[in-house]
């Protein structure tokens, strides 16, 4: 059995629609992502785990029990906000206590637990600081301690590391997801930031619109998208036109794959800027832009099957400039077939 | 003039106006007030230059004074602790509100500011008098057989200044609730805690700041008032605002009010400003 089920969540504010007959099924110690643009209706699915906004319909179970009738104060979630939401008056090992304090947890284990969690997150010695004397970093680790000391039954995580500078998130990535290992708290992670939910997760749950429009480990997602939505949200994406044959072969320009299950008639590929590569022949297009990033080369071309954009890996080899005729390829695995044939 | 000088010289242009009113309506006067208090008066050769600490001395040691200062700052503490037991949860309701609701309170909240004070007061008198509503409605109601006496009463003053300085409190508080983090009850909510506790644990500790700026303003208002004392009180019922007015327009002695105007103002500077390094250092954490 799952450790937390989601039977057709739904939530109405007024006319609109902000989750809408949700399903997922979450197993135990496993690291989940929300994903999907605001007003996708992930934090709306958060907050009705949290109890702080009522569900309209559907059910919600933690390890078989309904959590519907349980008071937010009662279901012993950890929660780690988006703004930290720390207790400005209190310092860090009070901040920490709060939750063990409201369990009547003893004195000298409740302190005990606030050191052990201090020194998971790398707090040891802020003992006596109070939140605003903090980095954000470093408050982002109280928020994380207090909300992991009561030994949650699950983690949940609105938009964490949104706040931090683009350094500090990955630094702070990493470490969340070596603690979360380490303790094995079942989590959930409402973001919107395609690289968080990638580097962190053991699934991605893509939501657009209230629904969900697919759940998969992050490389599968990433791989073969689902949708055109998808593609697009999901990393930079090249969407090619092509024309099936019915035979089981595609036309892309001059390129021609075999592609099984493309019926026939006018399709649409979702090829990876990085699977897009440089060849002797294929198809044919002209650079309009290129832009270096280090480790590569963002490569801007107008093709037969319209715009594309590939990355050519800095390799020390040279690369086309600007207006040079170029021909494309990729391997038949590397392109999504889109579904709904071609849209206008 | 050059550039660098006019450059020098801007702030002081700018300020100067308002300096000059400043100078001229606040400090001056009140340096004359204190002065004043410091000069000879008699029945029959009226007020004399002559530097003399009888007013002071007479202020200090006459038990009638002591008897109305006492009673002022009685009543002043009477009221900001009223106000702030009214006007905390006022706030934090008003605060929750939906914008259309609470712009509409907010008005009902500020209503007693946009009355004169005169009208207002009547209007309490109208009220309290011992066949006004109040008395009528708790006689009807078969609560008390005779009327209860509000007019002339600490009971009547406190009532009306509460009222008209509930405002100040309502809207000290609110600001500081304002400056919450909108997730902190939810925070705290998921780390086991329940509604009173939120409260007494998370909530009020962060709004102190509100709460003292909110009651120093209506102690020393409270502390102050001239027209709710004087209609309600009535003369027997003197607080120090209306003990100075008649030593200075029915007695004529202007030195001893001057004395007993400063020392009001004095106590009011001493109380407030030590009430606040008390509370600032007790709380130092929210203060920032």
């Amino acid at each position: 059995m799952s450790h937390l089920v989601l039977d057709g969540l739904t939530k109405r504010f007024g006319s609109f629609t902000a989750v809408e007959a949700m399903d997922l099924s979450v197993e135990r110690g496993e690291f989940v992502s929300l994903l999907g643009p605001s007003g996708c209706g992930k934090t709306t699915t958060l907050q009705m785990i949290a109890g702080f906004v009522p569900v309209d319909s559907g059910t919600i179970r933690l390890d078989g029990s309904d959590l519907g009738p349980v008071a937010p104060n009662r279901r012993g979630l950890g929660i780690v906000f988006q703004s930290y939401a720390l207790f400005p008056h209190m310092t860090v090992a009070e901040n920490i206590a709060f939750g063990l304090e409201m369990r009547d947890v003893p004195r000298a284990e409740r302190d005990a637990r606030t050191r052990a969690a201090m020194e998971l997150v790398g707090l040891k010695g802020f003992a006596d600081r109070y939140p605003r004397r903090m980095s954000g970093g470093q408050q982002q680790r109280v928020a994380l301690a207090r909300a992991l000391v009561i030994r949650p039954a699950l983690l949940l995580l609105d938009e964490p590391l949104s706040n931090l500078d683009a350094k500090l998130r990955e630094e702070m990535q990493g470490e969340l997801r070596q603690i979360q290992r380490s303790v094995g708290t079942t989590t959930i992670l409402v973001t919107h930031d395609q690289h968080e939910a990638m580097a962190l997760s053991d699934r991605i749950v893509l939501m657009n619109q209230g629904r969900i429009e697919q759940i998969g480990a992050p490389d599968a997602v990433y791989d073969r998208p689902a949708s055109a939505f998808v593609a697009s949200f999901l990393g930079k994406t090249n969407v090619l036109r092509g024309t099936a044959d019915g035979r089981g072969a595609v036309a892309i320009g001059d390129l021609v794959l075999a592609l099984a299950g493309a019926g026939s008639g006018p399709v649409q590929l979702a090829v990876r800027p990085e699977r897009l590569v440089l060849a002797e022949q294929g198809l044919g297009a002209r650079i309009t832009s290129r832009v270096f990033q280090g480790t590569h080369w963002l490569l801007g071309a107008e093709s037969a099957a319209g715009p594309v954009m590939l990355m050519r890996a800095n390799d020390g080899l040279p690369v086309p400039k600007e207006g040079e005729a170029v021909h494309l390829r990729f391997a038949p695995a590397d392109a999504a077939l889109l579904p709904g044939g071609v849209s206008a | 003039m050059s550039l660098a000088s006019s450059e020098r010289s801007a702030p002081f242009l700018l300020t100067g106006p308002a300096l000059m009113v400043f100078l001229g309506l606040v400090i001056v006067p009140l340096g004359m007030t204190v002065l004043l208090s410091f000069y000879d008066w008699g029945q029959y050769k009226g007020i004399v230059p002559e530097f003399t600490l009888k007013n002071w001395i007479e202020v200090f040691t006459d038990s009638y004074f002591f008897e109305i200062f006492l009673r002022t700052f009685r009543i002043a503490l009477l009221v900001t602790l009223a106000t702030m037991l009214i006007g905390v949860p006022e706030a934090y309701i008003l605060n929750r509100m939906s914008p259309a609701w609470r712009s509409g309170f907010l008005l009902v909240v500020i209503g007693p500011l946009l009355v004169s004070v005169v009208a207002r007061t009547l209007g309490w008198a109208l009220l309290l008098g011992s066949t006004g509503i109040v008395n009528q409605a708790l006689i009807g109601m078969g609560l008390i057989a005779q009327p209860l006496p509000f007019m002339f009463t600490e009971t009547g003053v406190v009532i009306a200044l509460v009222h008209v300085l509930m405002p100040f409190m309502i809207l000290a508080v609110w600001a500081s609730l304002q400056r919450l983090d909108p997730q902190i009850e939810n925070a705290a909510l998921s780390l086991g805690a329940g509604t009173l506790t939120i409260w007494r644990r998370v909530i009020l500790p962060q709004i102190v700041p509100g709460i003292l700026s909110g009651a120093i303003i209506v102690f020393s208002l409270a502390a102050s008032a001239f027209a709710s004392p004087a209609i309600i009180g009535g003369r027997r019922l003197k607080v120090a605002a209306t003990l100075a007015y008649d030593e200075f327009l029915n007695t004529l002695n202007w030195p001893l009010g001057a004395a007993v105007a400063s020392l009001l103002l004095i106590a009011l500077v001493l109380i407030t400003v030590g009430s606040n390094r008390l509370i600032e250092r007790r709380y130092a954490q929210v203060f920032e």
